[in-house]
């Protein structure tokens, strides 16, 4: 191809005639960030996959549906009465997730309300960074506070005999949950324009009216979403639960019975199932339940986030 | 005859399912200054960056149609990088890329490769000397370009533009974002480089076109309404009576 | 002179009692955070000195330190790290970068989402099934630290391509405008002008790591270990797990050592947290645009 510099470069500039075409590095190095883009996709796979691969000998062997969900007996290791009923397990963990979502939904949108709506900037900014304290707590440190503050104060306010119950791991999932849900249920609230505050406050609507009235309305699926991570949040924790419901597979009668969830039953029992073993396949069947479930959470939540934006 | 840079053909534009150019034809000849007038959406800005394929970095964009660069289609190459080289751009609002100054200009000779140190100071000087910026900046080129202001920051843009000695330079309403004396600075910039090089401007600044421009064409909806030299578009003699309209300011 | 109507006066009323127990909810809600990190002082202060931090654990765990669960955290962290750093950046740059927005990149979106919200217990059973038995890695720090890895790789992935989305497209245009490759772009323009960001949540996802206890359980960390790990292929002590031990499997041991542990952990992640915020401070004042 004819090229031609222009008349005021004496020098050379061999680069500026260099016809390119893409290196050889190049198009490896773009090979690479399109793996990594997919490598996520093909992570959620591989966990899909080899749970199903570690408990496949079960769900095709011993498994039994009935018997599965909705029977209350969990006996693995016994020797001639092995049951694998999940439901007692299912109830905990619906028990701790429901009543640790009781306390912390109300509690987590309004301080959201607070924060978003009425906090000056300053004290948003100390909230922000206690939020992020108390995310940062790890989980064995609040099955720690769980077994050591929450456990003896249980006992002494509601007088029963043991305080590692499904009341105090609520609590504890509470305090856990709440920094996600105060979060995302803030960044719900702000996503709504402010044109729209103006607007209410122009005809006379006090803060209360705008908070209630048109806030709540335009960031509903928002703050479900906020919700509904929490709840994520809450089925799949796994160390602090373990440490604080006491360890009992039964179906709770009240909140101050002990209890077992799905994730704290995995966390127990695996390290003593023999390699292999239907018992130990049965805990992976019980991870596949799990995975599917925080499936529908997440992409229930995702759904609910992208309808607010459209 | 006069040489033709680029041979526009049959080119159409589609954003999603919006089309922005229909079917355009369009030569553009060697060291002319060609003007593009027209109202907002009109595809003006969407026209120039087909001519170095900007296109490609938006999936969004749809590009049918030749666009012929000294007679060999542009949109037949693999790698447009090449292209870009040729066919330089300056963008409506003045960018200073986060670097020194120094390294904005030879921002573009450095990634084609040149590593000679003489070369590139010699470039750098070159640049800035014809984008009437290096007595401005000529004591701290290793300040900060994104401390400069506005004006500077765009007399930079040129400069990098012309760093990798564009065949072609295309200019998008380069005058929104600065003062009118860094205006008139940038004109007579373009007044000198016409001798060595194309232009193509997109502007909505009518006197502007006609100070500059060797010829105008004037776009509406996606097509070109009118394309003629100077005198006779702006000496009333336009085939189109919107033209007309627009120019006297009725419309757009 | 103007008087408000009763009904105005009840409006005000109630709008005052409104943000005051607002106001009072939110503090209640960050009173535990503070109490717990006091009551962990308190308890755990006494027994905290230079050589429980630097003697093995002995008679049983008992007694003496918690320098191998220190070490342990230490490899398990930043192995996982420079698994998940490199993993988590290629991904960020291709959703940033490269991908359309279309429906890979809304069901990689999705994927990243659901890789955040599995649970930690599920992770484990993956690193067990995937690491430890089919690489047959075995229980190890290696295995260890690939679970821990899968675990941060969301969260460094948004964080950086948060910090990728906040360098401004104009940058990239210029860039493209003169004659550079997307991957020259991308190496002289974007990753240099984010790079703080990136950093911030690299360091963040560290301290998220480092108190995990439930995704290394039965990838590679032991209760006890007589012996610092030798290699990556070693079984490794970690300051989580060992909190885990003595408050809840343990008998016999002094009631401050699992306090003096969790301050520790706490402490450390703690730290952590604040090179994080320090760092996103520190290049606040050095912004180049």
């Amino acid at each position: 191809m004819e090229m031609k510099a222009t008349e005021t470069a004496p020098l050379a500039m061999e680069w500026r005639q260099k016809k390119s075409t893409k290196p050889k590095s190049e198009r490896f190095f773009e090979g690479l960030i399109k793996a990594g883009g997919y490598s996520s996709i093909v992570l959620i796979g591989a966990i899909l996959f080899f749970i199903l691969k570690e408990s496949f000998p079960f769900l095709v062997g011993a498994f039994d549906f009935k018997n599965f969900f909705f029977s209350t007996n969990w006996n693995p290791a016994s020797v001639n009465n092995v049951s694998y009923g999940i439901l007692a397990l299912i109830v905990g963990t619906l028990c701790v997730t429901c009543l640790s979502m009781l306390i912390a939904v109300p509690l987590g949108l309004a301080t959201a309300f607070y924060i978003s709506e009425f906090c000056s900037p300053r004290l948003r900014e100390t909230y922000k960074i206690l939020i992020e304290f108390l995310a940062a707590i790890p989980s064995v440190v609040w099955g720690f506070v769980a077994i050591m503050m929450i456990n003896p104060m249980i006992i002494k306010t509601f007088n029963v005999p043991i305080g590692l119950n499904i009341l105090n791991a609520s609590i504890i999932l509470a305090l856990m949950s709440l920094p996600l849900i105060v979060s995302v249920g803030e960044d719900a609230l702000r996503a709504v324009p402010d044109t729209y505050r103006e607007a209410a406050e122009a005809l006379g609507a006090t803060r209360w009216e705008v908070a209630t009235r048109v806030l709540l309305p335009a960031a509903k699926n928002g703050l479900l979403a906020a919700a509904l991570l929490g709840v994520g949040r809450a089925l799949g924790e796994t160390m602090a639960v373990l440490m604080a419901t006491g360890h009992s597979i039964q179906i709770p009668k009240s909140f101050f019975d002990p209890a077992r969830t799905l994730t704290a039953t995995i966390a127990a029992e695996l390290g003593e199932s023999p390699k292999g073993g239907e018992h130990y396949q049965a805990l992976f069947a019980i991870g596949l339940v799990l995975f599917i479930i925080s499936l529908i959470v997440n992409v229930t939540a995702d759904h609910l986030i992208r309808g607010r934006k459209k | 005859m006069i040489k033709k840079k680029f041979e526009i053909k049959n080119l159409t534009v589609g954003y999603n399912k919006k089309t922005v150019i229909h079917d355009l034809n369009l030569d553009i000849y060697q060291n002319e200054v060609l003007a593009i007038i027209g109202p907002a959406n009109s595809g003006k800005s969407s026209l120039l960056r087909c001519l170095n394929r900007m296109t490609d970095f938006n999936t969004e964009v749809n590009v049918s149609g030749t666009v012929l660069l000294d007679g060999e289609n542009i949109y037949e190459d693999e790698d447009s990088t090449f292209l870009r080289r040729r066919v330089g751009m300056v963008s409506p609002l003045p960018v200073g890329l986060p670097m020194t100054i120094k390294e904005n200009v030879t921002y573009a000779p450095r990634m084609a490769g040149c590593k000679d140190q003489r070369e590139l100071d010699f470039i750098m000087e070159d640049c800035l000397k014809k984008a009437a910026l290096w007595d401005e900046v000529k004591d701290r080129l290793n300040g900060l370009a994104t401390k400069l202001s506005g004006g500077q920051q765009q007399r930079l843009t040129i400069a990098r533009a012309l760093s990798h000695h564009p065949e072609v330079l295309c200019l998008d309403e380069f005058s929104i974002a600065i003062d009118p004396v860094t205006t008139m600075k940038i004109e007579s910039v373009l007044h000198e480089l016409k001798k060595s090089i194309t232009i193509v401007m997109v502007t909505n600044v009518i006197s502007q076109a006609k100070r500059l421009g060797d010829r105008t064409a004037m776009m509406l909806n996606g097509k070109i309404l009118d394309l003629d030299q100077n005198d006779k578009i702006f000496g009333g003699h336009t085939k189109d009576s919107r033209t007309k309209d627009y120019i006297e300011g009725l419309f757009g | 002179m103007f008087k408000p109507s009763i009904h105005l006066l009840n409006k005000e009323i109630r709008e005052n009692n409104f943000k005051g127990a607002l106001s009072i909810m939110t503090f209640f809600l960050f009173l535990p955070a503070l109490i717990i990190m006091f009551w962990l002082f308190i308890k755990g202060l006494p027994v905290l000195s230079l050589d429980f931090l630097l003697q093995d654990p002995i008679r049983g765990m008992t007694a003496g330190g918690i320098f191998p669960t220190i070490v342990g955290t230490f490899w398990l962290v930043i192995i996982s790290v420079l698994v998940s750093c490199p993993l988590g950046v290629l991904a960020a740059l291709y959703l940033s970068e490269y991908a359309a927005d279309g429906r890979t990149t809304r069901i990689i979106r999705l994927a990243i989402l659901n890789l955040a919200g599995v649970p930690s217990i599920v992770h484990a059973l993956f690193g067990l099934g995937a690491f430890v038995l089919f690489l047959r890695m075995g229980t190890s720090i290696l295995a260890a630290s690939f679970t821990l890895a899968v675990m941060n790789l969301p969260v460094i992935i948004t964080s950086t391509l948060e910090s990728l989305k906040a360098v401004p497209h104009s940058f990239r245009e210029a860039s493209w405008n003169v004659g550079a490759s997307k991957l020259q772009t991308i190496r002289h323009i974007v990753l240099p002008n984010s790079f703080p960001g990136i950093l911030t949540g690299l360091v963040f996802a560290v301290g998220r790591s480092a108190g995990e206890t439930a995704a290394i359980l039965f990838t590679g960390v032991a209760f006890y270990l007589p012996f610092l790990p030798q290699s990556v292929f070693d079984q490794c002590m970690s300051l989580s797990m060992h909190l885990f031990t003595i408050s809840t499997q343990v008998v016999g041991v002094p009631e401050a050592y699992p306090y003096a542990t969790a301050l520790v952990l706490i402490l450390l992640i703690l730290s952590i947290n604040s090179i994080s915020v320090l760092l996103r401070s520190y290049f606040r004042t050095r912004r180049k645009w």
